[in-house]
């Protein structure tokens, strides 16, 4: 290992191709994964994890689209559909959305971009996943046995009453999964605050890391709050006293407001870390820093504190108070201005930038409309009076699902073909990657555009029949996540041939600044760095775009 | 390697003593910050429904046994007494003292454990059990205090009693732990950052407590009878 660093000479030309001691070969026996305290090796098993939820998931997404082809309910009954449905979403939400970035590519990437050996609590880190699994293996004990229909929100009384099923189990793998995950954060921000290399400074780290320090605020401190919340349903619903339920003079409402303190910051669980991976491939295939740094930088921290304060609107026609309303709505506006900064300072970054279309940045480009799209039509809801007509319509699945799906998976996506030489050393084929990142875009929106159009002709969410006109629509987003299905399934073929067969690409493919890249090697070695690196630069210091003429493989 | 002396305490990824003992020490104050917010939950749920059934909560606090929970906040203000004093011990390597102290501070968890359970078994008793046919007596309902909605304060204070005391049995565990690496001699002048650590969770504990004493026990004496 020594042998092959030199710390401040440029690595690439003396480097490796392919580093023979890395972290995927040092031990092959299943204890050797199982019981790792290796960030790199929890990254991956964690990937494995989340990829199975994301098929189970996608399979429920599957019964959910092929029911709604027809205006009849003759697929599925009622109850079926309601339980597919909810399945679908806690499975997307729970167990493979909130863990997707953070915990794998976040795990693979905090310390080798900030220069650590590992994450400052390594046991706790695989101690994480042994709860993220344990929770999975409760929620899907609960899915085997028939599932439940409580939707993913739960609400009472319904979830603590009539409800059939595995709730309280389902409640206490969700239980579980919460903590894993604000260990997780934890862990982060800690390490963060405590190991990053000399000289870099919090101005100069990458945005990821800004990225991601802010979406863990969000897990240690919206997290337990929906655990508690939770858990009180679960006891209410097994031990039959009252909490929530009206008969004991108990307020659904209540468990509203506690269940939305936790998951409307949850939906930037999901997108923050997305951003992080978008302002780093941006600055990657433009040449250039990013636009406004500090400004992006802040804009999460502002997101994540401003993401506490909106969660009321959810709950504009469920009994909150006008007032209330009122305040949640000017609230929930302000939200839209540290997006907007993001969304206008990445445009400004590949203004003059020298701009090349590989499958990363593809993604990127993806993530830029649909997260316009998702963004604006966000300001729809906190706009009281729209928001009576479009409540629980079509309109809501439409936005969440380009907020989640559209923004968080594209920007996951993103970042996996962009770390995947580092994460494994080999080349993907690139061919195959764009046209799955133009699959994804087309298949995506065909998917989801449709359903804006639906909703506000009024096509209630929830509902498995529906009456004939809507039929068009429904068999156009049925049709595009076919579409969908094959965009994932390419990047699936791309990473497998990739492993198989990939070339070797030396540390650096992208020739892209940051830590990981310029001073550890592909796939990284097991202590991630010969020697601690030390940080002379700013974050994205790439040499001016026009003066550079670029070669990349 | 290139540091030279590196002590035995030393974890592989961290450079030297202090910034591991920082890290752990960042580390379980955001533990504590997500424990508050998990308690916090409750506490809202107390806030609000002791704001529209007040009398109801009067009347169900005023059943509690103020001496028992008097006595049980001094069992637990004395146990972070020595769970303080374990903590000085170790740092000034007095290995025997700190064991000491470390088996009183789970001595004194203890008591307050089985002082809850005569409490709860009492009150189970006397048919206080929430969603399984609750009795409250007629006569101790105050204002407009009905016993559905005392009900509504009994599932709260089982349920804010009852996770105080899961994390009291989490500690006696952990202190029992760091008893028996202590033991072991794995706690010393140089590195004792484990007994910092749990001391602050007892501590946070400890004020838990503190906060549910007067909204539990102490409610009650606003009825004069
Ligand atoms: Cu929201």
């Amino acid at each position: 290992m020594e042998t092959t660093m030199e710390t401040n000479a440029a690595m690439p030309a003396e480097s490796p191709l392919y580093n023979k001691r890395n972290y995927l070969n040092n031990g092959y026996s299943l204890r050797s994964w199982f019981l790792t305290v290796d960030h790199k090796r929890i990254a991956l098993i964690y990937l494995a994890s989340i990829t199975f939820f994301f098929i189970l998931g996608g399979f429920f997404a599957m019964l959910v689209r092929l029911e709604l082809l027809t205006p009849k309910g003759d697929f599925m009954t009622s109850d079926g559909y309601n339980r597919a449905f909810t399945m679908h979403g806690i499975m997307m939400i729970f167990f493979f959305l909130i863990p997707s970035i953070p915990a794998v590519l976040g795990n693979f990437l905090v310390p080798l971009q900030i220069g650590a050996k590992d994450l400052a609590f390594p046991k706790i880190n695989l101690l994480s996943w042994y709860m993220y699994i344990g929770g999975g293996a409760l929620a899907l004990f609960a899915m085997i046995n028939g599932g439940i229909d409580t939707t993913w929100r739960f609400y009472t009384p319904y979830s603590t009453g009539h409800a059939s099923g595995y709730v309280v189990t389902t409640i206490l793998g969700l239980f579980l999964m919460g903590f894993s995950s604000i260990f997780t954060g934890l862990n982060f921000i800690v390490t963060i605050h405590k190991m990053r290399a000399p000289g870099l400074t919090w101005f100069r780290l990458p945005l990821f890391i800004w990225a991601m320090y802010a979406t863990s605020l969000i897990q240690i401190l919206g997290t337990p709050v929906v655990a508690i919340t939770l858990s009180l349903a679960a006891v209410e619903k097994g031990l039959k006293i009252g909490i929530f339920d009206p008969a004991y003079g108990g307020d659904p409402i209540l468990f509203q407001h506690l269940f939305w303190f936790y998951s409307h910051p949850a939906v930037y669980i999901m997108i923050l870390p997305a951003m992080g991976i978008i302002s780093e491939v941006i600055s990657c295939f433009s040449r250039k820093v990013v636009f406004g740094y500090s400004f992006v930088a802040i804009s999460s921290m502002m997101i994540a504190v401003i993401g506490f304060f909106v969660w009321g609107h959810h709950m504009f026609l469920t009994g909150q108070s006008q007032f209330a309303g009122l305040i949640f709505a000017a609230l929930s506006f302000l939200v839209a201005i540290p997006s907007a900064v993001k969304t206008f300072n990445w445009t400004a970054t590949l203004y003059k930038g020298s701009i090349s279309f590989e499958a990363p940045m593809l993604y990127v480009f993806g993530f830029l409309g649909v997260f316009l799209i998702g963004g604006l039509t966000g300001l729809f809801f906190p706009a009281l009076g729209l928001d009576r007509h479009l409540h629980d319509t079509y309109f809501v699945v439409a936005h969440f699902h380009y907020i989640m799906v559209g923004g968080a998976i594209m920007g996951y996506m993103a970042g996996l073909h962009f770390w995947w030489p580092k994460m494994f050393g080999k080349k993907y084929p690139e061919g195959l990657a764009q046209a799955g990142a133009v699959a994804t875009f087309i298949g995506f929106n065909l998917t989801f555009f449709p359903q804006f159009i639906l909703g506000y002709m009024g096509m209630p969410r929830h509902y498995h029949e529906y009456v004939p006109e809507f039929q068009f629509l429904h068999i156009l987003s049925t049709a595009g996540a076919s579409v969908l299905a094959i965009g994932y399934l390419i990047p699936a073929i791309c990473f497998g041939w990739s492993l198989l067969f990939g070339e070797p690409t030396g540390p650096n493919p992208w020739n892209a600044k940051g830590l990981e890249w310029e001073k550890s090697l592909s796939p990284p070695p097991t202590e991630n760095f010969s020697e601690i690196p030390v940080v002379t630069e700013e974050a994205y210091n790439y040499p001016d775009a026009e003066a550079t003429v670029v070669t990349r493989s | 390697m290139s540091h030279g002396h590196k002590s035995e305490f030393l974890a592989h990824h961290f450079e030297d003593l202090e910034q591991q003992k920082e890290s752990a020490a960042l580390g379980m104050w955001l533990f504590l910050c997500t424990e508050v917010l998990f308690f916090g939950g409750l506490f809202c749920c107390y806030a609000y429904y002791k704001y529209r059934f007040f009398d109801a909560f009067i009347s169900g606090s005023h059943h509690l046994d103020i001496k028992l929970g008097l006595l049980n906040t001094a069992v637990l203000i004395t146990s972070s007494l020595t769970m303080a004093l374990a903590v000085h011990a170790a740092q000034k390597g007095a290995r025997g003292r700190t064991s000491l102290m470390l088996l009183l501070t789970i001595a004194l968890a203890g008591v307050f454990l089985v002082v809850k359970y005569f409490e709860w078994s009492t009150k189970f008793h006397h048919g206080i059990i929430p969603g399984h046919n609750f009795q409250f007596p007629a006569e101790d309902l105050y204002g407009g205090a009905t016993v559905k909605t005392v009900e509504i304060f009994y599932s709260l204070y089982y349920c804010m009693s009852g996770l105080h005391g899961i994390h009291v049995i989490l500690g006696i565990v952990v202190i029992g732990w760091l008893w028996w690496i202590n033991q072991k001699g794995r706690i010393t002048p140089e590195y004792n950052v484990p007994v910092e650590m749990v001391g602050l969770y007892w501590h946070f504990v400890d004020i838990i407590w503190i906060f549910l004493f007067p909204l539990l026990y102490l409610l009650g004496l606003h009825v004069h009878g």
